[in-house]
């Protein structure tokens, strides 16, 4: 497993510091939350980690390797993935083709011309297994634009799971997702835990104090608060910031 | 060879604001609207009709330039109103189509009516003859009159642009369009507004130029392609891209292909250097749009790619 | 697990199936053409008839980038170029044989697609439409200069290509088939190559290119394989012009050459394959109708073309579709 080390680093949109010299600690294994109001940076932080987003400066190490200067592609084949919190996927591939495309990426060579893709019993079999553990397996065969939005955002966890992360960036994989979908949701998040470093952003409180080994608080894109989710809940300046109490104290 | 170097930059000059006049309104279209218009060069071929026409009809080329302007209004906002409109929302690949459509009736319309032998328009008479430049160096008074009326509308453009509502409407527009529906601005009044002024000025253009070419249906295919070049190199949507990129292109095609083979001549025999000179003057203007591309892909003024 | 695998193997074929027969039923029509010609005692069916295949062999290929990768590549008549001036300068050298000369026509394509792709796919959209074609432009002006070989005028072939030294390709039944058995191979090797993993990381590009990206491919490197792959299948086109037309010209390479390919892959439907095929075929016979009709077809060709972009956004296969479902309604 594998841990992941950001040292002071900074976005700016313009003359908006939307991560504003942000250090963390991944400890291999763990399961880390960040929380933090709308538009905190929280998006934005996992797009520099995963190299959609160029970063202004600072240093990204994965397992103590630099990975600043890689592209997005290349951070994959290290084993970084990521989910997104608005759904990406290939609208008119069936379930089964979006995850298997992932598995091909980590697989195999994408250059080859002539031996049909679709009966890859292999490619085939991997990615049943991601969508076994998404529990969408039932759903294989059916175009993804046609998938509700609760197996939308099942799909998004398989496919990063088929690129075999050894960090696993989950961008609210629970958004828009309610009720007994989002308790088996959790379920199977919990399942994963052990297997994965996992970087998890999430609303859902219940969910992240459930999950978490950690928790790190993000507001205007700064970590005001890293520790277990007992001190973070306890955390005076989280409580007055992020849970909206006394805000006139702080200001 | 001085003389001849001064000849052929005053040449480069003129067909750079000519080349300027049709990249304007392209580079806003291209920009505010994301449309790809391969009809902007039959404006530049119907400005050239539309005065040939009423110049020949009032015997003044005066009288064809003002009668020219209104019909180039007219031309535009029919052209936005009953095609262009439509393919606002539309893929780049359905305006590649339906506006290569428009080429085709176009040209064929222009064929219907004005024939096919080229036309010519009449020099008016105060801006015939030439000037003396340096010792026996003379130069057309009519080029020197389209190089200061390309370079006033530049100037007039550049006001607009940057000194009133519209002009930062426009530019909000070519960097972000959301901004602008959010300013609560009427788009599809905007948008055939921008239309029509790049209908105008491609329309001006192929006036101005009439008179000292001959006016026929290929004259907007030539002229078309080195105008994508010129916003392609200034940056899609910016018009002071299309200003330096028109200058230069046109100064890289008229130098190019006169000193091409001279400088060529340095290095190889003369005969080569003749052959190869005329085989890569009419690239070099695609070379440098490589060149330029190559370093900034959206081009020297671009912020989008 | 395993188990579950094997009835996957079915869906994304099931559409492409469709396809190809599709096609088959179109090459089986073109393998009827010439005796129907012989029988009509009109040889000129013929060589119309090799034209048009020569056309749905580059429609088809530029539909393997505008159809499967969505690039707009509005220079793809550079191409039909290589192919015409590869069989046009080798043959005034004395080298006849169509192998060669395709060949010669594929490493210059692959060698121009290389460097032009590479550099248009630093870019996007409109910019990307406007850099082929001025690339397109590029190469046609460098065809109108080669004095040597009629420059904008032309050049014409003394002969025909040869086939393995034989001269059988100047009847023209002969030609019109090695131009249909060409452009059955071609169409199985694009049928291959889009079912193949390249073409499902190629497609998956079209689909959604920052979903790609995150799953670990650079779209990139699939792009300008592709795009150098569709270069090169429509300098093979360019081959069998020259020797349908026995004549050469920068008039092959046009930027209305260009567009006239864009039209026939739309109008079939993009990203079918076959469409691309009927298409060049529609668009072909289309012109030839109007051609007959008045000297002025291509205002009525402009117009059509309007008219379905406005009226029909899925090209004819989609008008038939929408008149189709409106009859059933009725
Ligand atoms: N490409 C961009 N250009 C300009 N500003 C941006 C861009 N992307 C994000 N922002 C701004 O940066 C800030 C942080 O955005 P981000 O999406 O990272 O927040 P977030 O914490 O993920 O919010 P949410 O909880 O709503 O998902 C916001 O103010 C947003 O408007
Ligand atoms: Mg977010």
């Amino acid at each position: 497993m594998s841990s992941l080390e950001i040292r002071h680093l900074k976005k700016s949109f313009g003359a908006l510091k939307v991560t504003d010299d942000v250090s963390l600690d991944v400890r291999s294994g763990e399961l880390h939350a960040i929380i933090g109001p709308n538009g905190a940076g929280k998006t934005t932080f996992i797009s520099q980690l995963s190299g959609q987003l160029a970063s202004d400066s600072g240093d990204i190490l994965l397992d103590g390797q630099s990975i600043m200067r890689l592209s997005m592609p290349k951070r994959v084949h290290l084993g970084l993935a990521r989910s997104f919190q608005i759904t990406q996927v290939l609208p008119h591939f069936t379930v089964l083709e979006n995850v298997a495309v992932a598995v091909q990426a980590r697989s195999g060579s994408s250059f080859r011309f002539f031996s049909p893709v679709a009966g890859d019993a292999a490619l085939n079999a991997r990615a049943m297994a991601a969508l076994g553990e998404a529990g969408l397996a039932d759903r294989a065969d059916v175009q993804a634009s046609a998938l509700s939005h609760g197996e939308h955002r099942r799909l998004e966890l398989a496919i990063a799971l088929a690129t075999e992360p050894r960090v696993l960036l989950l961008d609210e994989p629970l958004a828009g997702v309610g009720g007994e979908d989002a308790d088996a949701f959790v379920a199977g998040l919990a399942r994963l835990k052990s297997r994965f470093t996992m970087v998890l952003i999430e609303h859902d409180m219940d969910a992240v104090f459930r999950l978490a080994d950690r928790v790190s608080v993000l507001v205007y894109g700064r970590i005001i608060a890293t520790g277990t989710p007992e001190e973070v809940r306890s955390d005076p300046q989280v409580r007055a910031a992020y849970l909206g109490e006394e805000e006139e104290e702080v200001a | 060879m001085t003389n001849l170097f001064v000849l052929q930059l005053l040449n480069g000059v003129q067909l750079g604001v000519l080349l300027f006049l049709i990249a304007a309104g392209l580079t806003l279209v291209f920009g505010i609207m994301d449309v790809v218009n391969l009809a902007h060069g039959v404006l530049y071929m119907v400005g050239a009709y539309l005065i040939a026409t009423f110049a020949a009809a009032t015997g003044s080329f005066w009288w064809g330039l003002a009668l020219m302007l209104p019909a180039a209004v007219v031309v535009g906002l029919v052209l936005e109103w009953v095609v262009i409109r439509r393919l606002y929302a539309r893929s780049h690949l359905d305006q590649v189509l339906a506006t290569f459509g428009l080429v085709m009736i176009a040209s064929e319309a222009v064929k219907i009516i004005w024939g096919v032998s080229p036309l010519a328009v009449p020099m008016p008479e105060i801006l015939s003859g030439s000037v003396p430049l340096m010792g026996p160096l003379q130069y057309p008074v009519y080029r020197i009159a389209i190089i200061v009326a390309g370079l006033a509308v530049a100037a007039g453009l550049y006001v607009v642009i940057n000194h009133t509502r519209i002009g930062m409407l426009l530019r909000a527009g070519a960097t972000d369009r959301m901004m602008v529906s959010a300013l609560g601005v009427d788009i599809g009044r905007l948008f055939a507004v921008v239309f029509t002024l790049g209908a105008v000025l491609a329309c001006l253009a192929g006036a101005l130029v009439a008179p000292i070419l001959s006016v026929d249906t290929g004259m907007g295919e030539s002229v078309l392609i080195l105008t994508f070049v010129v916003v392609v190199i200034g940056g899609i949507g910016s018009i002071k891209g299309a200003f330096f990129g028109a200058i230069l292109v046109a100064l890289v095609d008229t130098l190019g292909g006169v000193f091409g083979p001279i400088l060529l001549r340095e290095v190889l025999d003369p005969a080569a250097a003749g052959q190869a000179g005329r085989m890569l003057a009419p690239m070099l203007v695609y070379i440098l749009m490589a060149l330029i591309l190559f370093a900034k892909p959206a081009g020297m003024f671009g912020g989008r790619g | 697990m395993a188990d579950a695998t094997i009835p996957h193997a079915a869906p994304m074929r099931r559409p492409l199936a469709g396809r190809v027969k599709a096609a088959v039923v179109l090459f089986a029509i073109f393998a009827a053409l010439p005796p129907v010609a012989a029988a009509l005692d009109d040889p000129f069916f013929v060589l119309i008839g090799t034209r048009i295949l020569a056309y749905a062999i580059a429609a088809m290929a530029l539909d393997l980038i505008l159809g499967y990768g969505a690039m707009v590549s509005f220079g793809h008549a550079a191409y039909l170029g290589f192919g015409t001036y590869a069989v046009a300068i080798l043959s005034s050298y004395g080298v006849h044989d169509i192998f060669l000369q395709t060949a010669a026509a594929i490493l210059v394509s692959a060698l121009f697609a290389l460097v032009t792709g590479a550099i248009s796919l630093r870019t996007r959209g409109v910019y990307f439409i406007m850099i082929t074609l001025a690339f397109g432009q590029m190469a046609f002006f460098f065809f109108i200069s080669l004095s040597a070989y009629g420059g904008d005028d032309g050049y014409g072939l003394a002969q025909r290509s040869t086939l393995l030294g034989s001269d059988m390709l100047e009847n023209d039944f002969a030609l019109f088939y090695a131009t249909l058995a060409t452009l059955v191979a071609l169409f199985w090797a694009c049928h291959r190559i889009v079912g193949s993993r390249f073409g499902r990381v190629l497609t998956g590009i079209r689909e959604n290119p920052t979903r790609m990206e995150a799953i670990g491919y650079s779209p990139f490197r699939f792009q300008l394989a592709a795009f150098v792959i569709s270069g090169c299948m429509t300098s093979i086109a360019g081959v069998f012009l020259a020797n349908q037309a026995e004549f050469v010209s920068p008039a092959f390479m046009s930027w209305h050459r260009s567009g006239e390919l864009i039209v026939m892959v739309v109008l079939g439907g993009i990203g079918t394959l076959s469409g691309a095929i009927g298409g060049a075929v529609a668009a072909l016979l289309l012109e030839e109708a109007l051609g007959a009709l008045t000297e002025h077809w291509r205002l009525w060709f402009g117009l059509f073309l309007v008219l379905m972009v406005l009226y029909s956004p899925n090209g004819i296969a989609g008008l038939v579709k929408q008149v189709a479902n409106r009859g059933r309604k009725s």
